[in-house]
């Protein structure tokens, strides 16, 4: 009979460190999930969920029951994502020369008319990619969380730690340091 | 350019990429694999840990001891060393004969 998640956790807290092995097993595609809309190497990837991992084995003491693992297990691996960001922050500022052709087909589509460019297509897809590798590492947190997952301030509060004014006020700031990003895309290619 | 509808439009195509999902094969083997060697690591740290608390703990002993013995009055120097007066019993015939046979 298959154990439960309560039942695998005591297991784990009482010196069966074998019985982590379904959980891992369970709840690694959707922590590969949140660390590749961070990086994009499959090295650093796989660094990260693997980090996420050994924080939480290190940390179950402090899980408690109340809420589901999954929670406490995103709560961690988003963290753990926001301090990748910040460890690797360097190259965030330069040109905007390296846009592809498609990109740069892309955007000559909108400007000509907006609604002749879609959303789907790979290059704007891959504008995105570069305009959130722009991005402060709180900015692009916050724009994934908010903007693109779709969550509330609340749950981003909780996800990052957070205080609810602080993440309205990271996410106005977000919104700014984007919307300069994309003027100087267009002002670079077409001013 | 209308920067706005170019931020919604290049947010909704990032809304539009589902997260790619997949797992390394035998990646959870990979992360007990880790865990295994940290708490075999962990159980030497410990040990470390232990003996030198040891080590300290016989340093501080020994500096104890020195200090005890270098303070502490020399017990001879009040006459009654057992060895000096075990030995001027023995001798004690010795010295009486040759207290006598003195002219």
């Amino acid at each position: 009979m298959e154990r439960t998640e309560a039942e695998l956790i005591k297991a784990v807290l009482a010196g069966d460190a074998a019985s982590f092995e379904p959980l891992v097993k369970k709840y690694s595609p959707r922590v590969f999930a949140t660390a590749r809309r961070y990086a994009r190497r499959e090295s650093e990837i796989e660094d990260i969920v693997q980090e996420v991992w050994l924080k939480a084995f290190d940390k179950l003491k402090s899980f408690r029951s109340e809420a589901p693992f999954e929670h406490w297990l995103m709560r961690m691996a988003v963290r753990t994502c926001y301090d990748f960001l910040r460890g690797h922050q360097r190259n965030r500022i330069s040109s905007f020369s390296e846009i592809s052709e498609p990109e740069d087909d892309w955007l000559e589509r909108f400007v000509a008319d907006p609604g002749s460019a879609p959303e789907d297509a790979d290059a704007a897809k891959l504008l995105i990619d570069r305009v959130m590798e722009k991005l402060s590492p709180e900015a692009r947190l916050v724009i994934q969380l908010l903007e693109i997952e779709d969550r509330s301030v609340k749950e981003i509060a909780q996800l990052t730690g957070w205080s609810v004014p602080l993440v309205k006020v990271r996410a106005f700031r977000a919104r700014g340091e984007m919307r300069k990003i994309l003027t100087r895309i267009t002002k670079e290619k077409y001013l | 350019m209308k920067l706005a509808e170019l931020q919604k439009k290049l947010t909704t195509a990032a809304r539009l990429q589902k997260p790619d999902d997949r797992v390394p094969y035998v990646f959870e083997k990979r992360i007990m694999a880790l865990i295994a060697e940290r708490a075999a690591a962990s159980g030497r740290v410990l040990w470390a840990r232990g003996l030198w608390r040891a080590a300290v703990s016989c340093v501080v002993v020994a500096v104890v001891c020195g200090t005890v013995a270098l303070f502490t009055p020399d017990a001879r120097d009040g006459g009654n060393d057992l060895s000096q007066d075990f030995e001027n019993t023995l001798l004690a015939s010795v010295d009486q004969d040759d207290s006598t046979a003195l002219p």
